[in-house]
């Protein structure tokens, strides 16, 4: 039995897709939502956060039940998506959808945490240079807290690389529209074409290494900088 | 030139703490100390006056321009309200050169990027306080004087109306404290604008201020009067422990 590359790669190819814009569209999410929480003062930032690691502990299927009940045909918001023509249900786009909403809180907890860190004289220090708390955000913390928000993306990517269970009740596993590559692993595998799951899983690993070697060099690039031109 | 009505309340605190001062300095003071024990509300009341710190009730206000007043509900954030802050360690933005820190307080959004007017005025600071050579470092590659320096010119730069001081020395060692002494006098002294400094060194208070507030658990005593006391002591730190032990008694 010959190995169809074609379908190793087409899986692979939308694995990267619905990770890195589940990562791009979580990262905006969570700076934002680190922003907020970390400056207001009320009880409510408590539930707010514990709704925002809610993903974390809840199994991918639940999420992905939820996911259905409010985008899906008579889903809340799944009407409304429906008239203006946007359907993800069972489209790769709905994919995204679920990635996003399973790697959002990894990258909240470390934004969240890597903001924390930041030392507060430092914030205030801008603030009495005439500092707005925008410009505090995007000149002084965030720099400062790139670190941690850079471990947040690349743990996002490569759980949103895995991502399966919430993927598998939104997007369905339809080979080369939403088929990414967990779900063409169980699929080759239950179809007894180990072949092609050895051919996934090395192809997963490979990305997977790949990626991890990458993000440990750019970490390490930037230590000791001590002189700007 | 500074009056304050502040009070604040801190119920979380390891142990509850109120700072609870009243008075006003007038612009004969070109630099106020304010000199007590750690955790006698110096610092904060920096905070309360640089906008840092939202006190519960009270007013501030600086040459008749008011920045706080719980009464007609005024708050105006630290950014607007024209007040440089030497922070203790000198809270330096340790991801910029030492150019970029001075010009952080004219650059626009990235502070990384600026233009020649910006890099212009920065540069002409950091010649004024003598470290023009250091525009290109970063702040870790600094010794602790230099440090100071930079967070002077960078507080400087942004023009402010008052300047704050928390500390100015605390994070350096003794022998380079007398030395920086002298030099942040020499700096203050060419500032048309006030100072007020905060240290509990009374050496500090000898040889920086021209007017004194004494803080103790929270409450301030101002002590308008103080170089004209000063002769009569053999040291600084014996008039100043004796101005403590008299503000006791009025209490």
């Amino acid at each position: 039995m010959d190995l169809d590359w074609s379908s190793v790669l087409t899986p692979l190819g939308l694995s990267i897709r619905v990770a890195g814009l589940a990562t791009l569209i979580s990262l905006a999410a969570a700076l934002a939502a680190a922003w907020l929480l970390a400056r207001r003062k009320s009880p409510l930032p408590a539930l707010l956060d514990a709704c925002c690691t809610l993903p974390l502990v809840l199994p991918p299927t639940v999420l992905g039940y939820y996911l259905i009940l409010l985008v899906g045909r008579r889903g809340l918001l799944g009407q409304w998506l429906h008239e203006v023509g946007i359907n993800l249900i069972f489209s790769w786009q709905g994919a995204v959808v679920a990635a996003t909403v399973v790697v959002f809180p990894l990258m909240y907890k470390s934004a969240r945490a890597a903001l924390e860190q930041v030392d507060p004289h430092l914030e205030n220090a801008a603030r009495t240079l005439g500092a707005s708390e925008w410009r505090v955000f995007v000149s002084v913390s965030l720099p400062l807290a790139w670190r941690g928000v850079f471990a947040g993306i690349m743990l996002a990517f490569a759980r949103g690389m895995g991502e399966f269970g919430a993927t598998l009740m939104i997007a369905g596993n339809i080979p080369g529209k939403t088929q990414t590559l967990a779900l063409a692993i169980y699929d080759a595998f239950q179809a007894g074409n180990d072949l092609r799951a050895t051919g996934l899983a090395l192809v997963t690993s490979l990305a997977c290494v790949s990626l991890l070697a990458a993000a440990e060099f750019l970490l390490s690039d930037k230590i000791g900088a001590g002189r700007d031109s | 030139m500074i009056s304050l009505r502040l009070r604040k309340h801190f119920r979380n605190a390891r142990r509850p703490f109120t700072l609870d001062v009243n008075y006003a300095v007038g612009p004969e003071q070109r630099r106020l100390a304010l000199f007590g024990p750690s955790g006698s509300g110096k610092s904060l009341t920096l905070h309360c006056l640089a906008g840092l710190v939202r006190p519960d009730s009270g007013q501030v206000s600086l040459a008749g321009r008011i920045l706080y007043d719980s009464a007609s509900k005024i708050f105006v954030p630290a950014r607007r309200r024209r007040i440089g802050l030497m922070f203790q360690d000198y809270a330096l933005f340790p991801h910029l050169s030492v150019l970029q820190n001075v010009a952080y307080a004219r650059s626009g959004l990235l502070p990384r990027l600026l233009n020649s007017d910006e890099k212009d005025k920065a540069r002409a600071m950091l010649e004024r306080l003598g470290i023009g050579h250091l525009a290109g470092v970063r702040p870790n590659a600094l010794s602790g004087g230099q440090r100071q320096r930079a967070a002077l010119a960078r507080a400087l730069n942004a023009e402010p109306e008052l300047l704050l001081l928390d500390e100015p020395f605390s994070a350096l060692d003794t022998l380079l404290r007398e030395r920086l002494r002298g030099e942040l006098l020499e700096i203050l002294a060419t500032l048309t604008i006030p100072a007020v400094i905060i240290t509990h060194d009374p050496d500090d208070v000898d040889a920086l201020a021209t007017g004194l507030v004494l803080y103790h658990e929270g409450r301030a005593c101002p002590v308008p009067d103080f170089r004209d006391m000063r002769p009569q002591f053999p040291s600084a730190a014996s008039c100043l422990r004796h101005l403590q032990e008299n503000a006791a008694v009025d209490r």
